[in-house]
């Protein structure tokens, strides 16, 4: 019992992970109707930043805040100089775009700090909580930090201005550029914030799955696994989305594991991790396009 | 574009087989390390006709051709490991077996366009590492280790050595295929490829029974590099589960940009591009550290990432179509 618990307990922090990379995939889904394939590995490159700066000598918070700072200042500079002309393109050339991008941070995050896999230090204190032995100090402080987030973004998108100018420009540029709504930039704002946002999970999950260039792959596929399952293009939904299928990562393995246990025979187990965010997102993308929250949207041709 | 003029087509193939009989010659120009280099230049020409058929002729868009190429590889392999069976007939069987899976995938990829296919397919290649080191399949792949197996033997006595007789073997495989991929895009199917790439709705009205096209060409296209893959497991007489990663697809992807998307001499070009920067990106790391004293290991990744991006701005065609305007144009003016 202990055991399913604590799988569950580990499977709400990785889903606190995935639900901040799907809500970047989706800020950029809502805004330009991209799939930022590359949102994974420009996370990746945030957190080396912040690896860098702690080498540096400075304080894990400082270098947390000044690596979200620079990725989105990086984002934002991305969008208006890569993707901003392409806005009217063709799905290939965006795509195309997208996994040059991908392939750019990851080698040039391999040529500057190596591909040696690094270790990469937890901010939170090593004393142990009442209910430790179910859920880990990091992993309750990666939860506690994602849900910060969030609600920070809930909070500016509800309540400030420039939230709901964002907001007016993802949903109807034109009538927002007609109110006066600098549409332009809410675009590029919005692809730092999701770097932002990104960043925050890469660093988070670098203590867990170690930090290389490679680390945000699989994060990456089951962030869109999670952007589907809510139902892309709805942020609750997305958060929702990571939270279930980080659970149902853990579930999976779980299962797995008490069957090889009590039958002893291996059906499913950790080294298929990626198989099941293939499977998921196959299965929702045929079956259920609109995820569990989205809106089904009729085409009218 | 025009089709590549015929004349030139035979100056090409006459090339193509008479140049490594030069080899008594000059020695220096027809090393055996070439020779293997212009082998794994036709294989990637292969592999990238197989993903042009399907993006560039049937507006699918895959991220995940790396996929089909190590079901290709992993099928010659097997067979070759533990049945025995000669490599000429991995092919056909390579180019069967991947038809079947591309086919199947090719079914949920119907209710698929655009960013959606391009996300299942970038879902595909990033599993198929893991795939491939299931455990029930372990005694057959391999596992993580991958399979050793044997150079392709020279025939009938032939006067060749291995590299010789591997070069010819892959280039009469990459006459046939493209020949046969001309004359299908020639055809009343190739059409029908092409009318639903350019409008998918106007071919459905017009009869054209998509779903079977787009699912049949799902199948060829995954045959194509299918077959270009067993033809890798017997040149470099090995497969591993790691070679198969997200970067192979990315691979291929920089080779019909490059080349040209919908365009079979682009298929070349672009195979014959990535193979060469993939090999030079060394080279120019060590002139970057040496000669200009920089501590930065240039990847090959890095010059793929870059000219993706740059070729969508400047030549959205890709160099043989991009190179066919400019003549154009200088010749107009």
């Amino acid at each position: 019992m202990e055991q399913f618990l604590e799988q569950i307990a580990s499977g709400l922090a990785n889903g606190a992970i995935y639900a901040c990379v799907a809500l970047a995939l989706v800020m950029i889904y809502v805004s330009t109707d991209h799939l930022n394939f590359a949102q994974g590995e420009m996370a990746m490159f945030s957190t080396y930043i912040s690896w860098q700066l702690m080498n540096w000598g400075l304080n894990f918070w400082v270098a947390f805040v000044l690596a979200v700072l620079v990725s989105f200042v990086l984002g934002v500079i991305i969008e208006r100089a890569i993707l901003r002309p392409l806005h009217n393109a063709p799905v290939l050339s965006v795509v195309v775009v997208f996994i040059g991008l991908l392939a750019i941070c990851n080698s040039v995050a391999g040529a500057i700090w190596s591909y040696l896999i690094k270790e990469y230090p937890s901010p939170f204190p090593k004393s142990t909580f009442g209910f430790a032995g179910v859920i880990g100090p990091h992993q309750l402080g990666v939860v506690l930090v994602t849900l910060v987030v969030l609600a920070l973004l809930f909070l500016f998108f509800r309540y400030t201005p420039l939230g709901l100018a964002m907001r007016a420009a993802a949903q109807n540029p034109q009538m927002a550029r007609l109110v006066g709504v600098r549409v332009d930039w809410m675009l590029a704002l919005g692809w730092g914030l999701a770097a932002a946002i990104g960043a925050v999970a890469g660093i988070m999950v670098a203590h867990i799955v170690y930090l290389d260039p490679n680390m945000m792959s699989g994060i990456l596929l089951y962030a869109f696994a999670a952007a589907l399952v809510g139902g892309i293009g709805n942020p609750g939904g997305a958060v929702v989305g990571g939270f279930i299928v980080g659970v149902l990562e853990n579930m999976v393995a779980y299962v797995g594991n008490m069957i090889e246990k009590t039958t002893g025979v291996y059906i499913i187990g950790n080294g298929e991790k990626l198989t099941v965010a293939l499977i998921i997102v196959i299965f929702v993308l045929t079956v259920k396009p609109a995820g569990l929250f989205g809106r089904v949207v009729v085409k009218r041709v | 574009m025009p089709a590549f003029p015929k004349k030139w087509l035979w100056v090409v193939l006459v090339v193509a087989f008479g140049w490594p009989l030069l080899a008594p010659v000059f020695p220096d120009l027809v090393s055996n390390y070439r020779l293997f280099l212009v082998s794994t230049m036709i294989i990637a020409a292969i592999a990238v006709l197989g993903l042009n058929l399907l993006t560039g002729f049937n507006g699918q868009i895959s991220l995940g051709h790396g996929a089909f190429y190590a079901v290709g590889a992993y099928t010659a392999a097997i067979l070759m490991d533990k049945l025995n069976v000669p490599y000429y007939a991995t092919l056909p069987a390579a180019a069967v077996v991947c038809f079947v899976v591309g086919y199947l995938f090719g079914q949920p990829a119907l209710k698929l366009e655009g960013h959606y296919l391009a996300l299942a397919t970038f879902a595909l290649a990033l599993a198929v590492p893991q795939i491939l080191k299931y455990k029930w399949l372990e005694d057959l792949t391999g596992g993580v280790q991958g399979i050793v197996l044997m150079k392709p033997e020279v025939p009938f006595n032939l006067p060749l050595n291995e590299d010789q007789w591997l070069y010819y073997y892959c280039l009469v495989t990459m006459v046939v295929l493209f020949w046969a991929a001309n004359n299908m895009l020639n055809s009343r199917s190739g059409r029908a490829m092409m009318a639903i790439r350019d409008h998918y709705m106007a071919a459905d009205t017009m009869g054209i029974n998509t779903a079977r096209y787009k699912t049949v060409t799902f199948g060829i296209s995954a045959a194509y590099t299918g077959i270009a893959g067993a033809l890798s497991a017997s040149a470099i007489a090995f497969v591993a589960p790691d070679s198969f990663n997200i970067f192979l697809s990315i691979k291929f992807l920089i080779g019909l940009v490059v080349g040209g998307v919908g365009s079979l001499v682009g298929s070349v070009v672009g195979g014959i591009f990535y193979v060469l920067v993939d090999n030079s990106a060394q080279a120019i790391s060590t002139f970057i550290k040496n000669d200009l004293g920089l501590q930065f290991d240039l990847s090959a990744y890095t010059i793929f990432g870059l000219l993706l991006i740059i070729l969508m701005y400047l030549m959205p065609q890709g160099i043989v179509g991009g190179v066919y305007l400019l003549f154009r144009r200088l010749r107009r003016s």
